[in-house]
């Protein structure tokens, strides 16, 4: 991807350069270190929204199933629908 | 809302690089063209777009988020008003903060925060009070004008990527650690969010809630901290001379 080109160039650069770019050497590890942490986060934040927060709102039927009770049937309809 | 696009690609244009989704540019929010000043950002925020499936996740996209703020601006605030507002966090920042009680949490925050505080006032030749009053601490008047002056190099961009910060750990001197690479973004993380974290030792975790902020924290942190150095970088390969 172009994300890893990005950095193996800039890891490929810096090891021809002197000391004096000693600095350089440590942004970019900080930048990679950084970035990682990142998609990381991205990744357990979307795992834990997926597990926890996105089922949405239960059905009536599931509501009911939680305390135990079934929606009673009716063959004929409640009545007063339409 | 669906993917609706299979490539994404990066290409220079006249105001700097633009992401394209299929044949279509990018726009912002506010239907302005989507152009950054930085490849390694142009880069990154492609990598948002290419990394989502079926649906696009918008709130896990940060660097776009940002670069967004960055072009349409939609506080309307210029610099001064942008550094003004994370200098203000000072005065309630989190680091300088204290508690009383438990003294085992006093401890804490003392071994913890304590260190950051002096190398901050070491770096920048600035006196950092912490206090323990609901007043807060008294920041002196220099400290203030030395810190104004020091964000006062950074540019529009990167300014709206350290106030972002300095909102999400609500702690000025955290921000500043991390623009100068004294602390790692988990670490930051860590320091912002230390009393939660001596908490939780104590009281237990709670998956669904803690760990889900602590890891929405640490990206939003962690994008901002990569934003402020991506637009304030400028890499220049200088060749040595050959001295025989």
């Amino acid at each position: 991807t172009k994300a890893y080109r990005y950095f193996a160039q800039g890891y490929r650069a810096e090891r021809v350069t002197s000391e004096k770019l000693c600095r350089a050497q440590h942004e970019l590890h900080f930048q990679a270190a950084t970035y990682l942490c990142l998609l990381r986060s991205i990744r357990e934040h979307v795992a834990l929204h997926q597990e926890f927060h996105g089922k949405g709102e239960r059905s009536v039927e599931e509501s009911a199933g939680l305390v135990g009770l079934k929606l009673p049937q009716q063959p004929g309809g409640k009545g007063w629908e339409p | 809302r669906k993917r609706f696009y299979q490539n994404v690609s990066i290409t220079q244009g006249e105001g700097g690089f633009e992401i394209n989704l299929d044949h279509r540019k990018l726009k912002t929010p506010q239907a302005k063209l989507f152009t950054v000043p930085s490849e390694a950002l142009a880069i990154a925020v492609a990598t948002e777009w290419d990394s989502q499936q079926d649906t696009i996740k918008f709130y896990t996209m940060h660097l776009t988020t940002l670069c967004n703020t960055s072009l349409d601006n939609p506080t309307q605030r210029n610099k001064d008003q942008l550094i003004r507002a994370a200098v203000k966090f000072l005065d309630t920042d989190t680091l300088c903060y204290r508690v009383e009680e438990p003294a085992t949490l006093v401890e804490l925050q003392k071994n913890e925060w304590d260190p950051i505080i002096e190398w901050a006032e070491k770096r920048y030749d600035v006196e950092i009070n912490s206090s323990t009053n609901i007043m807060g601490p008294s920041i002196p008047a220099r400290t203030r004008e030395v810190l104004i002056s020091h964000l006062a190099s950074y540019n529009m961009w990167a300014l709206q990527g350290i106030e972002f910060v300095v909102t999400q750990l609500k702690s000025l001197v955290l921000t500043l650690a991390l623009m100068d690479l004294r602390l790692t973004v988990e670490q930051a993380v860590l320091l912002s969010r230390l009393e939660e974290e001596y908490q939780i030792q104590k009281w237990g975790n709670i998956e669904w809630a803690h760990d889900y902020e602590l890891q929405e924290l640490r990206a939003r942190t962690a994008a901002g901290t990569l934003f402020v150095h991506l637009c304030s970088e400028s890499t220049t390969v200088k060749h040595k001379l050959l001295q025989q």
